[in-house]
């Protein structure tokens, strides 16, 4: 294995077991507010993304220097900060980008996850492992906002990633697809209700598995003193 | 001035010196030890908030007249959508009036009026309005309108109404706010500046009546404002 046991670890956590949605029902703002479609899932994942490794790699760095007792206020002044920069940045440099993500990027601030990610892990860890844990936690929320932005696109509209390439550029037109062609629509699914319901079928399901994963490793460790007694 | 080679070296030993501190300094030991003192607290607080407020500042400052020119490029982007480039031979930005329009209810006190010229000769205006009651708050558009009064094209800008319901008014998603194209308060009596449910000429929508309606009645007003200072805007 390339990875080390605790990166392992992390990578686990962060896109499955502890994933921020799932796990630790975090970030449903920001959450239920954009998963209209798949792409502005996708959008505010990746602006979420950069952000969550940055105030972690930040928070990790300046770990020592900040004292318990006034830790939450800087680390909202970071995430604050760090999102207002991110915001700024990107209007001028990336306008288009900007024009769409704009609205997703001042929501990351009533992201919890961040506070969340900064006061349970990256104020405690060494540099690297805070990036690392920002990437996989960031991932695995990008993941959670595509699967319910891409749910809810397919049950409302019946298309899945339309205008991914005024998101992405020209050359990411093939990702728009029309799942059921002359659907009549359902709208209930592109309003917040229908983020709530959605949301909760996918907890469902990903309960579900875990489940079987469970199950399956319970019959495993009942099996193997039957074989290695046979073996004896 | 030129430092001779003793003054370097005494300069380079004293930041060795201050980098050995400050490495001391930043020892985890020594930062634990500092840590629930109330100076450090303080210090640590106001260090935080100075940094990111002087970072925050500068990028402002530095970025300002980037985001307007970008601002400027998107206005100039929808003007050219409701005047066509026929219309005109001059910088809209740059050729404006400003007008009072309170009593219009259409978002502002003032509002900027951009002049298309051609030749020198007031081919057509435009202007940027709100709806400030729509369905889940205001409806930013921007209307051209002709010397004569006629519409050229009307476009929104942005909007925060119903997804799949409202959002039709979105040239995107529907052509209904194509059909203002060609009228105008002379052809079209005022009654009929309305939603067909209140008996007028424009269409609803399946399940959204307010927000074309809210529209339709702001398009309106636009159109009132325009007459009032017609003189003074196509008579420069």
């Amino acid at each position: 294995m390339f990875l080390s046991e605790t990166y392992r670890k992390i990578a686990a956590d962060g896109i499955w077991n502890n994933n921020i949605v799932f796990g630790q029902n975090l970030a449903l703002c920001p959450l239920l507010a954009v998963t209209g479609t798949a792409t502005n899932g996708l959008g505010m994942g990746l602006a979420t993304l950069v952000v969550i490794i940055a105030s972690n790699g930040l928070i990790s760095v300046t770990r020592h220097l900040i004292p318990s007792e006034i830790r939450i206020p800087i680390f909202v002044l970071l995430i604050a900060a760090l999102v207002t920069l991110v915001d700024i940045l990107m209007n001028a440099w990336a306008h288009e980008l900007y024009k769409v993500l704009g609205l997703f990027i001042a929501l990351i601030v009533t992201n919890c996850a961040l506070l969340g990610r900064a006061e349970a892990f990256a104020s405690k860890q060494p540099v690297k492992h805070a990036l690392w844990d920002g990437l996989m936690m960031g991932l695995g929320f990008l993941l959670v906002l595509v699967a319910l932005g891409a749910a809810r696109e397919i049950s409302a509209s019946g298309t899945l990633f339309a205008n991914a390439s005024v998101l992405l550029g020209e050359s990411f037109r093939f990702l728009e697809v029309t799942v059921i062609p002359n659907y009549k629509g359902f709208l209930l699914m592109a309003l917040p209700p229908g983020g709530f319901i959605m949301l909760a079928f996918l907890i469902v399901g990903k309960r579900l598995i875990d489940q079987k994963i469970a199950e399956r490793k319970v019959s495993i460790t009942v099996l193997t003193p039957v074989i290695a007694e046979e073996e004896s | 001035m030129k430092l001779d080679p003793a003054t370097i070296e005494r300069l380079k030993q004293k930041i060795a010196v201050y980098r050995e501190f400050l490495r001391n300094w930043l020892e985890p030991s020594n930062l634990a030890q500092l840590r629930p003192k109330l100076e450090f607290q303080t210090g640590v607080l106001a260090g935080f908030a100075l940094i990111a407020s002087v970072l925050l500042g500068v990028t402002n400052c530095s970025t300002e007249g980037t985001i307007q020119r970008r601002l400027d490029e998107d206005l100039k982007k929808s003007l050219e959508e409701v005047v066509p480039p026929a219309l005109y031979d001059n910088d809209m930005l740059l050729d404006t009036v400003s007008i009072p329009s309170a009593e219009y209810n259409i978002g502002a006190n003032e509002t900027t009026v951009y002049i298309a010229l051609k030749s020198g000769q007031v081919t057509a205006v435009c202007f940027k309005f709100t709806a400030p009651d729509g369905y889940s708050g205001a409806i930013n558009m921007i209307m051209g309108i002709d010397r004569d009064g006629n519409i050229l094209g009307v476009r929104v800008l942005s909007h925060k109404e119903t997804p799949g319901l409202g959002d039709k008014i979105e040239v995107a998603k529907s052509d209904w706010i194509l059909n203002f194209v060609g009228r105008s308060l002379d052809n079209l009596a005022p009654a009929k500046w309305a939603v067909k449910k209140d008996g007028g000429e424009f269409d609803q929508f399946a399940g959204a009546t307010i927000t074309p309606r809210k529209s339709v009645q702001a398009i309106y007003r636009g159109l009132q404002l325009f007459k009032a200072h017609q003189e003074q805007l196509i008579n420069p």
